[in-house]
């Protein structure tokens, strides 16, 4: 008898706990994981089918192009919508968004799971993670490294008559040049000359006006002649040091650059306009984000021996190159933070961070990236970690898109439209600056 | 035949032929972009950026498969190790080492702009239609003030007033609605339908109205079953102009719209490749959404002129 | 009767047509009206329970809800622009309100480059117009000599008219594109230039004419068919007395076809510049405002500053200033439009 009621209470205690536990284990769970559409993403598709394996979490995507991904997604995040459970943002919105409360605060959650900040290359805490900069404040884990770097025709650099003519005229041998100056002479070189029956140019170097791309191109010649943000000593003093006589130096060269080679018609151009032109053999080196420099190193027409790439030239001030890339971030808004830490969990883990990198997309984790099969792996992936080694930002302010699109204005104004003088673009930008600062309530000079 | 319409004497057949052909070159001038587009839809995505362009090309749908899919990059590897693709673009996919991955927006953005545009269409034209008669037909206080108020409101740059409306959608919770979009480009269509009816319906003349009444139909039968039926073509004229406008909007749209009521106009420009614009999808899009105006202008092409007409020169 | 006579291109549908039911009732009306006319007067005025509603509830009815559309739509939202921009709202920070009087107006009337932008538009309006305003006249001159298949042609010039600024600004740029588009090469074919030595768009002195080139592409057709329409209301007999008193076709196209078309080519050029004033898709896709700014119309700045500075109080001044300068033109131009009709 006993055994009878002990085996239906068993019975009965089990059932009932089937119905309660099943509805919730019915449930179909999904994340919306949202950032920018281009390859990279494709390749976070293929690596999210892994987590789903794992946890049986479906990972939903959002991506938006490039031209409106800030637009859309500040948007979103300013409106509190639940749409996106994690983000991949951008750099930039760092400040924003610890400001703002748009983004978890990860400490904790780091802290509790043994996730060190250590692992990843300092440049990519900073850049990506941190607000306040310079303080152990982390709002995303660093997702996708990246930085403009260079490519170029390998196969024009060897072509021995042009090596000869090369030689003749700036008597050094041609290779990827190492400084702005050598950088000048390669371009100047190959503009105008008829390879594979088409006329080429020397490079292609980013002039969009739209969103960011001039001031992500510009800056890469800047910031080797001498032009910082403001003063690393006095916050927001940016009186001669926006404007230094380097700055306008920088500023300078680039619109040289432009002058001379940038192929006609690619006054408004960013990242996928240097791909259609490197491509299609119309230039002999190109600046981008390395973000792509996987999909050119297989590209059928110029990849494989004929490409090559190098780190931004170094000038002298100094050698530095633009930070790109993004982190990854819990939307605060979301109704599923549980289960969206749990997917940075997983992201964080050593082997999916390799997996990543593996599938074409850029790890900022420091065993990945320091390793010597990673600099083995592909001709890019050396000058890629030197590149994160020498990295600089843009402004990452809750208010910096006002700040980017008078820079975008007044450089977009001086290099492509020949307004003025360098020096009085950057003294206008200056004003425009402490305009916008004093909006935010800072002490800016 | 009617002579109302000749100019002057009679034009020479040589002045007529030297009209014709200019207006021919025009013509065929101004249609070149077009087609250009049109042939551009059908190219590869490398036959697009051609480096001189091409005029003569292996023509291909890869466009419109790009149009309507969302693709991933893949490796060789990968994709020998998936089953054979089952239907003809999933093997154009292939080929290019794509895969599909699912369908693309753009059918919701189609249909998007079909519920939006013919919808705001169908709103403005009804209430336009209904106030003109009621300020054509009746005595209306300060009716020359209202009027001018009408079309003073036409007068606002879209994004003047995008600014406003985007906080007060904001707030009362229509951003990113369908309704709020036809809500929007009702108001905005509304004013020109006023305009444009007003002028058609003073041209009706109210004999006929009078002498229904007389014959004991009230009003509204009145306006039903005499106003109405003479008043096609206006309205006719006017639905066109108001398609026209709400299916081509970009900016209100663009701003007041996101997931769920974004149209075509916002969608087609950004179009991504591989890297790039995908000018092949762009193109397809961008026919694609043509076709359906042109098909209704051209179905009502005859009242288009005697719209102008009327809306031009009765205010 | 004007709507019997004006058979303007024979597209009157029978089923539309007035002239049975003018005919049918016409007839009964001469005979009825006289007799009946003070008592449909008074009875129509009055609330009449047998005839339905009466005729002011009906007007109410009929116009209310487009006026309280306009009020809610066009209205409201002006007057929160008016009263945001008297402060320095931002609309993506969560501060609140604060006054800060005419400080934005200010700002945006002593800048100078916002002087440039209002340069930039005025230039883009004027050329458009008058561009506008020659072809499409020119074109709506031939047409009315009615060669063989003008119909078909006409609708093909009306084409352009039927696509989104939008998307028209965008494939422009695959267009102009001076290595991959056909635009230098159709150019170079005619005039001998190498397409890569000149770019439209890249251009600081081609690009703002290079806007004015699209836009009047897109809007002539607009044109050509307000002076058609214009043109076909001229009657005949206008121009037969002209041939009696032996004007010559130039004389007759000055003193008659001219004057009579005026009032609808006015109409044309307050539509097309309250059109090319507010232009916004075309141009921001086509350009970015670039050049720098060169191309930069008052409209793309407004959008910058509102939705991507997110500084809603400075654009709300600049919405109002846009509005009151468009308002106050458009004022003026119809007074003058009037004047112009009535003589």
């Amino acid at each position: 008898m006993k055994k009878m009621i002990a085996g239906a209470t068993a019975l009965a205690a089990s059932a009932f706990l089937a119905a309660v536990a099943t509805p919730s284990m019915a449930e179909a769970k999904s994340l919306t994981l949202c950032w920018a559409a281009w390859d990279p993403a494709n390749a976070l598709v293929e690596l999210n089918k892994d987590f789903t394996k794992e946890t049986g979490i479906e990972m939903k995507h959002e991506f938006v192009p490039w031209t409106s991904y800030a637009d859309h997604f500040i948007n979103l995040l300013n409106s509190h919508s639940s749409e996106c459970d994690l983000i991949i943002g951008d750099s930039q919105w760092i400040g924003g968004a610890a400001e703002n409360k748009w983004y978890v605060k990860l400490n904790d959650f780091f802290d509790k799971n043994h996730i060190s900040m250590d692992t990843f290359l300092p440049a990519t805490v900073v850049g990506y993670a941190e607000w306040p900069k310079n303080t152990p404040n982390y709002w995303g884990l660093p997702a996708m490294a990246d930085a403009v770097g260079w490519t170029y025709r390998k196969d024009w650099f060897a072509k021995p008559e042009l090596r000869a003519e090369f030689k003749s005229k700036y008597n050094r041998e041609l290779e990827p040049p190492k400084t702005w100056d050598e950088l000048l002479q390669v371009y100047k070189f190959f503009t105008g000359k008829e390879i594979d029956g088409k006329k080429v140019y020397g490079s292609y170097i980013y002039t969009e006006r739209g969103s960011e791309g001039i001031t992500m191109g510009v800056t890469n010649a800047m910031y080797n002649y001498g032009f910082d943000y403001m003063d690393s000593k006095k916050p927001y003093h940016m009186e001669g040091i926006v404007n230094s006589a380097g700055a306008a130096k920088g500023l300078d060269v680039y619109k040289e650059l432009f002058n001379c080679c940038q192929p006609k018609g690619l006054t408004n151009a960013y990242m996928s306009e240097g791909l259609d032109a490197f491509k299609s053999g119309e230039v002999a080196m190109q600046m981008n984000w390395y973000a792509f420099f996987p999909g050119l190193a297989k590209d059928p027409n110029v990849g494989g021996d004929k490409i090559g790439f190098f780190k931004n030239p170094a000038g002298p001030a100094g050698q530095f190159t633009q930070l790109g890339g993004q982190g990854l971030s819990v939307v605060s808004a979301s109704k599923d933070i549980d289960d969206a830490l749990l997917y940075v969990k997983w992201f964080a883990q050593p082997a999916v961070q390799q997996k990543w990198t593996d599938l074409g997309g850029a790890s900022a984790s420091k065993a990945v990236l320091e390793s010597d099969a990673y600099k083995k792996s592909a001709s890019y992936a050396p000058s890629f970690v030197e590149s994160m080694g020498m990295v600089k930002d843009f402004w990452a302010e809750p208010l910096y898109v006002p700040l980017l699109l008078d820079m975008q204005n007044r450089v977009h104004d001086y290099v492509v439209a020949n307004k003025g003088t360098s020096k009085q673009a950057l003294d206008a930008l200056v004003k425009d600056w402490i305009k916008v600062f004093k909006q935010e309530g800072k002490d800016p000079s | 035949m009617n002579d109302a319409h000749r100019p002057f004497s009679e034009p020479t057949p040589l002045a007529r032929f030297i009209a014709g052909t200019v207006v021919l070159a025009y013509a065929i001038i101004a249609i070149l972009p077009l087609l250009w587009i049109g042939l551009t839809a059908f190219k590869s995505q490398s036959d697009a950026v051609a480096y001189p362009p091409k005029l003569f090309f292996t023509p291909t749908l890869e466009g419109f498969v790009d149009l309507f899919t969302v693709q991933t990059h893949q490796t060789h590897d990968f994709i020998a190790k998936l089953p054979p693709p089952t239907t003809w673009y999933e093997k154009m996919a292939r080929d290019n080492d794509m895969v599909i991955a699912g369908p693309s927006r753009v059918v919701e953005r189609f249909t998007n702009s079909i519920l939006i545009g013919f919808g705001s269409t169908f709103f403005s034209t009804f209430l336009g239609t209904l106030a003109a008669y009621g300020f054509s037909r009746f005595r209306v206080p300060l009716k020359d003030d209202l009027l001018f108020f009408i079309l003073s409101t036409r007068m606002m740059p879209p994004i003047a007033v995008a600014v406003p409306i985007y906080m007060m959608y904001r707030t009362i919770g229509l951003y990113d609605t369908r309704f709020g979009i036809i809500l929007l480009y009702t108001a905005v269509n509304v004013s020109l339908a006023v305009w444009l009816l007003k002028g058609f319906i003073d041209e009706i003349p109210r004999e006929y109205e009078e002498a229904a009444l007389i014959d004991g139909y009230t009003r509204l039968q009145a306006f039903r079953k005499v106003v109405l039926p003479q008043a096609v073509t206006g309205i006719a004229a006017t639905a066109i102009f108001c398609l026209i406008f709400s299916w081509n909007e970009y900016a209100f749209d663009l701003l007041l719209s996101n997931a769920e009521a974004q149209t075509m106009p916002p969608f087609i420009p950004f179009i991504i490749g591989e890297g790039g614009q995908n000018w092949p999808a762009v193109a397809a899009g961008t026919t694609l959404f043509l076709i359906p105006i042109v098909i209704f202008t051209i179905t009502l092409r005859k009242h288009l002129l005697r719209g102008i007409t009327f809306g031009a020169v009765r205010k | 009767m004007l709507f019997l006579e004006n058979n303007t291109s024979g597209d009157l549908s029978p089923e539309a047509s007035p002239a049975r039911i003018g005919l049918a009732l016409t007839d009964k009306q001469m005979t009825t009206a006289p007799a009946h006319s003070k008592k449909i007067q008074i009875a129509s005025t009055l609330l009449v329970g047998a005839r339905g509603l009466s005729d002011k509830a009906i007007a109410w009815i009929f116009i209310a809800p487009t006026m309280v559309l306009l009020l809610a739509i066009n209205i409201f939202p002006l007057i929160w622009a008016v009263r945001l921009s008297f402060t320095s709202y931002m609309a993506n920070l969560p501060r609140p309100l604060s006054f800060v009087g005419i400080d934005n107006y200010v700002d945006i009337l002593t800048d100078e480059d916002v002087w440039d932008h209002f340069q930039t538009t005025a230039h883009f309006v004027i050329s458009t117009i008058v561009l506008q305003v020659l072809i499409g006249l020119g074109l709506a001159l031939l047409i009315n000599h009615k060669f063989k298949g003008h119909s078909f042609w006409t609708t093909v010039i009306l084409l352009p008219m039927m696509l989104s600024p939008a998307v028209v600004g965008n494939f422009w740029t695959l267009l102009f594109q001076p290595q991959i588009g056909p635009f230098n090469y159709f150019i170079s074919f005619f005039t001998g230039l190498a397409p890569s030595s000149f770019t439209m768009i890249g251009s600081v002195d081609l690009a703002p004419w290079t806007i004015v080139m699209v836009n009047t592409w897109m809007w002539t057709p607009y044109v050509m068919l307000i002076c058609l329409a214009g043109l076909r209301s001229i009657p005949d007999y206008i121009y037969e007395a002209a041939e009696v008193d032996r004007a010559s076709s130039w004389r007759q196209f000055w003193s008659i076809t001219l004057p009579m078309v005026m009032p609808f080519l006015m109409l044309a050029v307050l539509f097309q510049a309250i059109q090319s004033f507010e232009m916004f898709d075309m141009v921001s896709l086509l350009t970015s405002g670039g050049p720098g700014s060169t191309t930069e119309l008052v409209s793309i700045t407004l959008k910058r500053s509102a939705f991507e500075k997110w500084d809603t109080g400075y654009a709300s001044a600049l919405a109002v200033i846009l509005f009151v300068t468009a308002f106050g033109a458009a004022n003026i131009y119809v007074k003058v439009l009037n004047k112009v009709k009535q003589s």
